[in-house]
């Protein structure tokens, strides 16, 4: 992590309809401040197809083409393919979904696009849920958590999906996790992103105090637990796939500082938190072997 | 230039032609030639377009959607599970506003599979508000695309072209060729006034409330209501530089007809060769081809069959529950205006042949028929 220096530049405004705390209003904004005014966003059905504003009104300084819940992915390379046509080689292309638009109904569109290498950055800012439909599972709902679909007797027993490594296995040219409680961090990511050319990939862990049971002004910090408990690794991978490092230099704390304050993780008996502990070790313990390993690889070193 | 080329090749030298900016499209029998066609005429530069290779039909008019919404003229084509699959992609282009061209090759609907033609894949397609014009030979639809997409422009509308399945996307006819030069005249660069740009900013398509969402809706039958003018005055325009015309509606020895035959598609060529022989044997009958459905030409319609003493409607399609969908647009353009009875009939579903004894049975039920309202007609139906 680099010294601050989050630029005063704003590329939206305050009148925004999201819930207090909302992490994805402010990974956009930090997002936002690195990209810079030359950029087009395209965002599905997800918490921002609603935090924008109502027409006519829009909380971002930019142009928005709001697309269907499956689509961000081809839509943003459709609007990349027209800006080219027309002239416009230097606009950045965003598409900006959510996790259930990225995990689960998008997923085929992001597929598509990371395989052809479309033009494109494309942001999920994972909540954990269908939170803008009222908080229901989605396939990056972690284990253990309830959600209106996934009710306290019968809480979500899958794991969360491993989205990076479905990405990584794209071979394209820049994949990243951060998270809204390290700003200098999203910015520096999205200023190297917007350097690039092809499918970026930019995971924005992004907490929900509606979706997640928990205080609003708590957000930034569980977004910094989720992190430092190892539940959300902060990562790159670059070379197309082939380079993996994982960012280290932090305090690590306990699973349960992370898990204890939202009430969707309440439920839990010891037992099943002590579950939760040994997996979030064993997952992290693997990440790490990965990344041992690929650097192992002749040529990578 | 004269060639001889299949159909759906056609409908590549049109887009050809109509310099199109952007292309998305996935797979699909009978289409597929098509996008072969223009992907080759990409590759060698015969056209300057950026061809979007995507895994779904659903992803090729999203892809569309985003380069016509920046500002390029974009163009796909598919066929019957792809024009399914791309409905809410369809209902999105028009609620955009976005004047994207697509080729729908009519192909049955499964299951059971089937490769052939029938006309239920545009037709439940018929209230997302795409125009769409029927087309009837390899000539009409290779015209038709320059066509399509000055209307398109003009309205802020996308446009449907749509033809049968092997009877014209396999079937080699002499086609005179368009070029870019000459369509240039005829079609200029596509400069929209509100476009995805960093420079004028704006949202689009984010919610709209009740107090706005009616207005947008009345925005689009508006257009809609102007697309026949602005169709036949497109068709004039291209008739000028080109010598080739079509119409909304195309009557057939029906100025002195007792009974006509309404047609759509290819089938219309087979029912004036029958129309010929029921003359050349006395029967008063002519027959009138619906080329735009979408918007219907209501008057143009109720001008030609009003005259007549019965009206016999061929579809190559049905509503399952109702009747055959062209039926139904007949009866609603013409009730409460005349007594004429108006007879429906099912043929030529799945790729069936509909030969000229087909319509010949069709025209005799039709002028035969004493009680013709009581039921659907299936024609030829095995059971």
């Amino acid at each position: 992590m680099k010294a601050p220096r989050i630029p005063t530049e704003e590329l939206m405004g305050s009148g925004h309809l999201a819930c207090q705390g909302c992490g994805a209003t402010q990974a956009m904004r930090f997002a936002l401040k690195a990209l810079g005014p030359k950029t087009a966003l395209t965002i599905p059905a997800c918490c921002w197809a609603v935090i924008d504003g109502t027409f006519p009104h829009s909380a971002v300084d930019l142009p928005i083409f709001h697309t269907a819940f499956e689509t961000a992915a081809v839509t943003a390379a459709g609007i990349k393919a027209g800006l080219e046509m027309r002239g416009d080689k230097e606009t950045t292309v965003m598409a900006w979904a959510g996790d259930g638009g990225t995990y689960d109904i998008g997923l085929q569109a992001l597929s598509g696009a990371a395989e052809r290498n479309d033009d494109i950055i494309y942001v999920c800012y994972d909540n954990e849920a269908y939170m803008n439909t009222g908080i229901q599972r989605s396939s990056s709902t972690p284990v253990g958590a309830w959600t209106t679909t996934t009710p306290v007797d019968n809480y979500k027993r899958e794991p969360k999906k491993n989205m990076i490594e479905i990405m990584a296995a794209h071979s394209i040219p820049y994949i990243a996790t951060c998270s809204v409680a390290w700003p200098e961090d999203v910015i520096d990511k999205f200023r190297k992103a917007k350097e690039m050319k092809g499918t970026r990939y930019i995971h924005i862990f992004a907490p929900c105090p509606t979706g997640w049971k928990l205080a609003p002004e708590l957000s930034i910090q569980m977004a910094r637990r989720a992190v430092t408990s190892r539940v959300f690794p902060i990562l790159e991978i670059t070379e197309h796939g082939e380079k993996l490092e994982v960012w280290k230099d932090f305090e690590p704390t306990p699973v349960r500082e992370y898990l204890k304050p939202q009430g969707r993780f309440k439920h839990l008996t010891d037992e099943e938190l002590d579950g939760i502990e040994k997996d979030v070790e064993r997952r992290w313990q693997r990440l790490l072997a990965r990344e041992k390993m690929m650097a192992s690889i002749p040529g990578m070193e | 230039m004269k060639k001889v080329i299949m159909g759906n090749h056609a409908v590549s030298y049109g887009v050809r032609a109509s310099e199109a900016k952007v292309i998305s499209a996935y797979p699909i029998t009978p289409q597929t030639h098509i996008v072969e066609l223009l992907s080759e005429m990409c590759a060698n530069g015969e056209i300057d377009a950026k061809f979007i290779k995507v895994e779904s039909e659903h992803s090729a008019m999203a892809a569309c959607v985003g380069a016509s919404a920046a500002g390029s003229r974009a163009f796909t084509a598919t066929s019957s599970q792809g024009l399914l699959l791309m409905h809410e992609m369809l209902h999105w282009a028009v609620g955009a506003r976005l004047p994207i061209v697509l080729a729908n090759v009519n192909r049955a609907v499964g299951p059971p599979w089937s490769i052939w033609t029938d006309q239920n894949d545009s037709l439940s397609q018929r209230d997302v508000g795409w125009l769409q014009i029927y087309c009837e030979s390899n000539q009409e639809v290779q015209d038709t695309i320059p066509q399509a997409f000055k209307i398109a422009e003009q309205l802020q509308m996308p446009v449907m072209i749509v033809m049968d399945a092997f009877f014209l996307s396999h079937t080699f006819e002499i086609v005179d060729i368009i070029e870019k030069e000459q369509v240039r005249e005829f079609l200029p660069p596509y400069e929209p006034e509100i476009k995805i740009d960093t420079a004028d900013q704006h949202s689009f398509g984010n919610l709209a409330g009740p107090d706005h969402y009616m207005e947008l809706r009345y925005m689009i039958q508006e257009a809609m209501d102007r697309g026949l003018d602005v169709i036949k005055k497109v068709n004039k325009e291209f008739e000028e530089i080109f010598g080739r015309g079509y119409g909304l509606i195309e009557p057939y020895r029906c100025d002195d007809a007792e009974t006509i035959l309404v047609t759509s598609g290819t089938v219309s060529s087979t029912t004036r060769a029958v129309i010929d022989e029921l003359r050349d044997e006395g029967v008063k009958v002519g027959s009138l081809k619906i080329r735009v459905f979408r918007p219907f030409p209501t008057e143009e319609v109720f001008e030609v069959l009003s005259k007549a003493k019965k009206v016999a409607v061929i579809d190559r399609n049905i509503s399952f529950g109702a009747h055959g969908i062209f039926y139904q647009e007949i009866k609603s353009a013409l009730y409460g205006r005349t007594d004429i009875p108006i007879l429906g009939y099912i043929a030529g579903l799945g790729g069936r042949d509909v030969t000229p004894k087909v319509i010949r049975e069709i025209a005799d039920k039709a002028i035969g028929d004493e009680q013709p309202e009581r039921y659907i007609n299936w024609i030829g139906v095995k059971i």
